[in-house]
């Protein structure tokens, strides 16, 4: 706990600390989510997340990265807690609130979760799926704007060749390039990111997380990822959050984070060092 | 060493014993055949008698007779009718209720009783819910319509719910991420998954009403049916012969549209 308590000056001066400011697309507070009662995997968490810039979520895996992430949008419901997206309280909404919620959070997967047997671009334009009436998705009569948009998007991640072609005949990074993709279709005030290089090879993962990172910043839009490649995370982020079993441990610029902290995170290393 | 040898030998023997409760099942299976037989009077003598009344029967049934051909024309057009009214009545029924019967996507109480019907639905031959209609509603084509609408529920529903029960829920997930509604998320995360394996239930219903079709008849449910009893008790085996190969050139068509529409769905 020592070491959260070193970063509170550091985060006092992006947000304070229990107040939600304007600043702050999403604060959470008090966040906890027991799947069995008594064993919670995430305890009492509270963060405030500012309106642009990367944080990545380091972890081991079980520490209640994925859980955290998607009580943000309500794909797990929280036991406790709230989840303030501009002041709004998300668990408190249910139907027709929630949903015009979680269509302003763009969210990428770690296995893409591309709907397969789809198109491309009918992918992309599931991001849509929130503002579009039904008859015109079952029609699939999509307005000319969101199509332009999608094709444009499609333009801008490398592969507006493949529009026609049906998701599984893409490989990995280019699934994850439409993942993103129709996340920031969405026009989400907030990006989601559950380990989204976890299944792609370092190159490619490099790539991935470049494009995540311009995106965002080309539409002046924050990223969360949950990431426990530490290197990727060091690479890209602005700020760290350190989870240990399901505690926020280390909260701070990349530079803050030492092979103390790592350790407090992931145990000892058998090797001895960290390189991160 | 030796000890773990010997924890070994023993997984080995387990892994290979013989099994005596099959082998009891198969050898009480094979008795019960046997005995079977014998109860029912299957002697040498009665196969001989039945095959001479056999050669008569297809003597008679030869040249087939084809002057009635209008009576064979709308008998056949009215069967074809009910197996595509059934067939496209019964597989748009078929839709919403597999999906509410799938467990991956609602809840129990909703499940149960679709699951209930299904069953219900699944229970009997379609010869028997076509007699039940013929009492209830009276003679004609509106009764085998409505008893193979009942079939086809029972079978298209039930496979449909078992393959949206196997759809991948990452692929749900996503979309139910990007704010859709309850409908969004079946139309563009569920249907995709499923719907080339629909296709393939639904021609085969198709295929498969239009077998039963030519049979609701013979209890009054209207098409061809009703003509091929009628020949058969006037013993006009020759017009019978006409009628059964008219049945096969039906049904050899109908199973090539049905292949015709696999392919271009898939």
């Amino acid at each position: 706990m020592s070491v959260a308590e070193d970063q509170t000056s550091r985060s006092a001066e992006r947000a304070p600390a229990g107040k939600v400011t304007r600043d702050n697309v999403l604060s959470l507070r008090g966040l906890t989510k027991a799947y069995e009662r008594g064993k919670p995997v995430i305890s009492d968490i509270s963060l405030d997340f500012p309106a642009r810039g990367v944080v990545a979520i380091i972890g081991p895996s079980g520490t209640g990265k994925s859980t955290l992430i998607r009580c943000i949008n309500r794909l797990v419901e929280p036991t406790s807690g709230q989840v303030l997206l501009g002041g709004t309280d998300l668990t408190k909404l249910r139907g027709a609130g929630l949903r015009a919620a979680r269509r302003e959070i763009g969210m990428v997967f770690q296995e893409y979760n591309l709907v397969e047997r789809l198109s491309v671009i009918e992918n992309l334009l599931c991001g849509r799926l929130g503002y579009v009436p039904l008859w015109r998705v079952w029609m699939r009569r999509y307005p000319d704007e969101d199509i332009a948009h999608a094709f444009a998007l499609l333009e801008r991640v490398g592969l507006a060749d493949f529009a026609t072609r049906r998701a599984d005949a893409l490989s990995g990074g280019q699934r994850q390039r439409v993942g993103i993709a129709r996340a920031v279709m969405q026009s989400p005030r907030l990006l989601l990111a559950d380990e989204p290089t976890s299944s792609l090879d370092p190159r490619t993962s490099v790539e991935i997380m470049e494009l995540m990172r311009d995106m965002a910043a080309e539409r002046d839009i924050p990223v969360i990822i949950n990431i426990h490649d530490v290197a990727l995370a060091r690479r890209f982020a602005s700020r760290i959050v350190g989870m240990s079993g399901g505690s926020v441990v280390y909260d701070g610029p990349p530079e803050g984070l030492n092979d103390d902290h790592l350790t407090q995170i992931y145990g000892r290393s058998e090797t001895g060092g960290w390189i991160g | 060493m030796n000890k773990r040898q010997a924890e070994l030998d023993q997984i080995r023997a387990v892994a290979f014993a013989p099994d005596w409760r099959m082998r009891a099942v198969w050898l009480g299976f094979v008795a019960y055949v046997i005995y079977a037989t014998g109860q029912l009077n299957f002697t040498w003598e009665r196969f001989v008698v039945g095959l001479d009344r056999g050669a008569t029967f297809l003597g008679r049934m030869f040249p087939p007779e084809f002057k009635r051909w209008e009576l064979l024309a709308e008998g056949l057009l009215e069967s074809l009718q009910i197996a595509i009214i059934s067939s496209a009545v019964g597989i748009l029924l078929s839709l919403p209720i597999g999906l509410l019967a799938a467990r991956n996507l609602m809840p129990v109480a909703v499940t149960v009783p679709a699951r209930a019907f299904i069953a219900l639905a699944r229970s009997f031959h379609p010869i028997i819910i076509a007699i039940i209609f013929v009492k209830a509603i009276g003679f004609g084509p509106l009764a085998g319509i409505l008893a193979l609408i009942f079939a086809s529920i029972g079978f298209v529903a039930k496979l449909f719910a078992e393959a949206i029960e196997e759809i991948s829920l990452k692929q749900v997930e996503a979309v139910r991420a990007t704010g859709a509604s309850f409908m969004g998320v079946v139309i563009m995360g569920v249907l995709p998954q499923v719907f080339s394996r629909f296709i393939g239930f639904a021609t085969y219903q198709l295929d498969s009403n239009l077998r039963q079709s030519t049979m609701v008849g013979i209890v009054g449910g209207g098409g061809i049916g009703g003509t091929l009893f009628s020949a058969f008790r006037r013993f006009d085996y020759d017009f019978v012969c006409a009628i059964l190969i008219s049945i096969i050139a039906m049904i050899m068509i109908g199973e090539l549209i049905a292949s015709w529409l696999r392919k271009t769905f898939q």
